[in-house]
């Protein structure tokens, strides 16, 4: 639900341990006449959630399967954060429903039409032309994993 | 003016936002065990699915036509709370009336702008969320109510419709409208009210508050009031039974502490549990609500919901509040001073008709052999009396197992079962 905190403004919803609820709380007493230059910048633990999580109501995580889209930097497994909020424009990585089925791809302007480009060079374009197609959201971060991270 | 925010079927519609094949298509989604229908997508309505239908009276071959769901209330839990997350950010009065209806606030809102307002606020609302929205606008929550099943019934107004104090429009609205399905009209006032000769809620909107004060209570007079387009309804007074039970209530003063919450949530959850088993129902799932003042807006804001599935239909006080506990502990967040907190209870059947959902699942030959003795069940009891034959009331402490073999993926609170998209 909505906060109009801008620190609980990164939470997911469900976790408020986790929620960005960490405020700067004053971290020094009023004193008058004698303000305390510290606190016009008071450092606080790098929030990575809050900073990928704009908009926490649109915000969803998705996964990737394949590997179309490797010159974008998503392999196959990779986590996306994709936020609805954000307008399809072309050049923008889109999650699209393709004929009912959920589908990452570039969008790419071509003269007039609109096409689904991939990026990896084995996969042709997918033409928007006579297909159903919904736009989902906008990919905006990929996590991918390397050797070593905690599965 | 306040607005009325109600999602369109909107178990169906957040199974569809992970699902767009479901787009479409026949989708119902059942209860607990999976008993009974308790949501219904359109084309499931006009395929004769009725709310509460168990689903093994639905003929074999209608089903091979339909999607039926196991309820996913996890992911419904949380697509609520985005839907309010973004009614947020129209108001800070946003009060939550069930798990896909909420009362937004709007004071300060220009009278003329009201209906772009509605508009702008459902675009969001769908944008964000993939939840379509029908929004009712009105001077009072009973018009609100009321205008909101006028843009539900007339798609021609995009989903939002306003209805004002005194209109043509609100009077033609009203006129059509029996008095029996205005909201918080319960069956047997209404029979009252016929004898009383009001039949539509034009005539209650026209009857003397007073003599209504005298012959039915308060609250039938403030509906009175409400429909005139003057607020006098809280909340709280509104029932709907045999839908929903909600019970919440503002604390005398804020308050931080997690036993007062704890305490207050216990005795709602008593109450809602009293409701529930006077109309013989069961609840498949808890609500617990917790938030701060909106209007105090020196306090830290904080507002937050969490569903809590039972693992079948329920009426037990104890199990019923043990599971508002459970989803308080998830919500509570220390450092917030609270001013309400409530909870509900979420899909309701009747006690009936549940027992008959304890019949294996599928369509192999135990499900026919389970269809064939409903049936006879029916025959027998049809002849013979009701409870002539009856199942056995299962024990409060039974562990049956869980039937969820058709729910969806929960996309949006489990690591493990994302949306996935196809970069093939």
């Amino acid at each position: 639900m909505a906060s109009p905190i801008p620190g609980a403004a990164g939470g997911r919803a469900a976790a408020p341990s986790s929620s960005g609820a960490v405020q700067p709380l004053l971290g020094a007493r009023v004193r008058a006449g004698f303000p305390s230059p510290a606190d016009d910048h008071l450092d606080v633990e790098l929030d990575l959630h809050a900073h990928v999580v704009r908009r926490p109501a649109s915000t969803y995580f998705v996964r990737a399967e394949g590997d179309s889209m490797l010159g974008d930097g998503i392999h196959d497994r990779d986590l996306l954060v994709v936020d609805r909020s954000l307008e399809p424009l072309p050049g923008r990585v889109v999650i699209i429903a393709v004929d009912g089925e959920p589908t990452v791809k570039r969008l790419v302007r071509r003269g007039d039409a609109l096409v689904l480009e991939a990026s990896n060079p084995r996969y042709a374009p997918i033409p928007l032309a006579g297909r159903e197609c919904h736009v989902w959201g906008v990919v905006t971060h990929v996590l991918h994993a390397l050797p070593g991270a905690a599965p | 003016m306040i607005a009325l925010v109600d999602s369109n079927n909107f178990y169906v519609s957040c199974e569809r936002v992970f699902d767009p094949r479901l787009e479409g298509r026949a989708v119902g989604v059942l209860s607990n065990n999976d008993g009974c229908v308790v949501a219904r997508s359109a084309e499931l309505k006009a395929l004769g699915v009725v709310m509460g239908m168990p689903a093994h009276r639905i003929p074999p071959a209608q089903r091979r036509r339909m999607t039926l769901l196991s309820s996913n209330y996890a992911l419904y839990g949380d697509m609520s709370r985005r839907v309010n997350r973004v009614l947020g950010e129209f108001s800070p009065d946003v009060e939550a009336y069930s798990i896909d209806e909420s009362f937004v606030g709007l004071d300060g809102h220009e009278a003329d702008d009201l209906e772009a307002w509605g508009h702008r606020l459902r675009g969001r609302v769908l944008r964000d969320t993939g939840i379509p929205t029908c929004v009712g606008l009105a001077p009072t929550r009973v018009l609100a109510k009321t205008a909101n099943r006028v843009a539900k019934s007339r798609p021609e107004l995009g989903g939002v419709c306003r209805l004002a104090a005194e209109s043509p429009e609100t009077r033609r609205v009203l006129e059509a409208l029996p008095v029996h399905e205005l909201w918080g009209i319960a069956r047997r006032s209404a029979e009252r009210l016929a004898l009383q000769d009001i039949h539509t809620a034009w005539q209650l909107r026209q009857a003397d508050p007073k003599q209504i004060r005298r012959t039915f209570s308060v609250v039938m007079e403030r509906l009175v009031w409400e429909l005139r387009g003057r607020p006098a309804i809280a909340l709280e007074d509104v029932t709907e039974p045999r839908q929903r039970i909600m019970v919440s209530r503002s604390f005398g003063r804020l308050t931080g502490e997690q036993a007062e919450l704890r305490a207050a949530i216990r005795q709602h959850g008593a109450r809602a549990a009293e409701k529930l088993r006077r109309q013989g129902s069961r609840a498949c799932a808890v609500l617990v609500f917790v938030r701060s003042d909106p209007h105090r807006l020196g306090e830290r804001q904080y507002r937050n919901s969490q569903v809590v599935a039972l693992p079948g239909p329920c009426d037990d006080t104890r199990a019923l509040i043990a599971a508002a506990q459970r989803g308080l502990a998830a919500i509570f967040l220390d450092g917030v001073r609270y001013q309400k907190c409530g909870v509900m209870l979420l899909d309701l059947v009747d006690v009936e008709r549940e027992q008959l959902s304890l019949l294996p699942a599928g369509d192999g030959p135990e499900r026919r052999r389970g269809e064939a003795l409903m049936a006879t069940l029916d025959r027998l009891n049809g002849r013979m009396g009701r409870d002539t034959v009856r199942f056995g009331v299962p024990g409060k402490h039974a562990a049956w197992p869980l039937r969820c073999e058709h729910r969806s993926d929960r996309y949006t609170t489990r690591w493990g079962e994302l949306m996935r998209v196809k970069a093939r």
